[in-house]
């Protein structure tokens, strides 16, 4: 029945192996001839009692992913730059948008969706007659999606929009996962957390293309060690762009303006 | 806790998978998790016990191949393994490297059936 050539299929007589990406049976060993599904069928029908097996290579966030790149499209159609900001709750997302909306927002057109698990607070913090904002609540959902993304950005009006922050739910860890469509992912890290975030939570900031240390003004009084953390994320996010800021002070303000300035101009 | 949600949609495709193919029964699966893919194992097999047996995949072994990781060096070109931590360091010149080539995979390898 088998030849010892093949590997040992634990099946008993009527059953039989398909490898669905190279066609080929187990036992008895032959070839695919007809496609696929009217061999298994016809295979199926022969046998009273049969063991498929197929090799696959099925992602499992398949349906995110579509609709991510479904919204990346939509957004580099209308010419806008969306940037996914990740970090754990309380790294200045919210302050730091604030001023950003209020300075470089004047100068070109901003829009926030901002996600959080319940109250709309964040969203009527950044509420402003020049930047439309939509307060994405997620119950007890740990990240934003493509999905919540893709029916917040009908929500608003993108009219004449260049730039969309994304502000995802506080948390350095499921955001790495979920792919939302954006341009650019900013990881922010504050100086109240430890200089070594960066090492315990590596799947985020491997993913970034831009790394924020912000609250840099208070540095000194929490004892944070600005050189050890910027040497830590060089070595988990090579990658990644840094700028240290703080959106209390203003400082590192103009370089994150002068990023922003360059995914306007190239959208 | 997002392993949840994963392995709904994971759950998912595998019910599909067993339609398509005149299944009645799922008798194993097998997922591949990348190391950087940002998820756990133990979340994960926490996630299938609770959700499965509610389905066709009730009863079936949950197998998880882990993916390590392999980086590319921008500064000399080798490409290297990680064997472990994530601070891929190139072994030639040295230099760190963010150019990921595997270890974010985050899907399912194989399944098996039972037909009635």
């Amino acid at each position: 029945m088998s030849s010892p050539a093949t590997p040992p299929a634990p099946v008993g007589e009527p059953g039989f192996r398909i490898n669905a990406l190279t066609g080929a049976v187990a036992t008895p060993a032959r070839s695919l001839s007809a496609p696929l599904s009217a061999e298994i069928n016809a295979a199926l029908s022969a046998s009273p009692r049969g063991e498929v097996a197929i090799d696959v290579n099925i992602p499992l966030l398949e349906k995110n992913d579509i609709l991510a790149e479904r919204n990346r499209g939509y957004f580099l159609g209308r010419g806008l730059a969306a940037l996914n900001l990740v970090s754990s709750p309380g790294a200045g997302k919210t302050t730091l948008l604030e001023r950003t909306l209020d300075e470089f927002g004047r100068r070109t057109k901003c829009a926030v969706l901002v996600g959080d698990l319940e109250t709309d607070n964040d969203g009527r913090r950044l509420s402003r007659p020049h930047a439309p904002v939509a307060q994405i609540t997620t119950g007890t959902v740990c990240h934003l999606d493509a999905g919540m993304i893709a029916r917040a950005a009908q929500s608003i009006n993108l009219e004449g929009v260049r730039i969309l922050f994304i502000e995802n739910v506080g948390n350095l860890v499921c955001p790495a996962s979920f792919d939302l469509g954006e341009q650019v992912r900013v990881v922010l890290l504050s100086t109240t957390e430890g200089e070594d975030k960066p090492l315990k939570y590596p799947p985020i900031f491997k993913s970034a293309h831009l790394v924020l240390l912000t609250k840099v003004d208070v540095a000194d009084v929490l004892g944070f060690k600005r050189d050890v953390a910027v040497e830590n994320i060089r070595r988990i996010a090579p990658q990644a762009r840094l700028i240290q800021l703080s959106a209390r002070t203003g400082e590192g303000i103009p370089e994150w303006y002068e990023f922003l300035q360059t995914l306007v101009v190239k959208s | 806790m997002h392993e949840v949600g994963i392995m709904e949609s994971a759950l998912d495709a595998v019910r599909h998978q067993a339609v398509k193919h005149g299944a009645d029964r799922v008798t194993r699966i097998v997922l591949r998790i990348g190391v950087l893919s940002g998820v756990d194992e133990e979340a994960l097999r926490f996630a299938f016990e609770a959700l499965a047996p509610h389905g066709v995949a009730a009863g079936a072994a949950l197998e998880i191949e882990t993916v390590a990781a392999r980086a590319h060096c921008p500064h000399c070109g080798t490409d290297f393994g990680v064997e472990r931590g994530f601070i891929f360091q190139c072994p030639q010149c040295h230099e760190y490297s963010g150019d990921i080539r595997a270890g974010r995979e985050l899907g399912i390898a194989r399944l098996e059936f039972s037909t009635p």
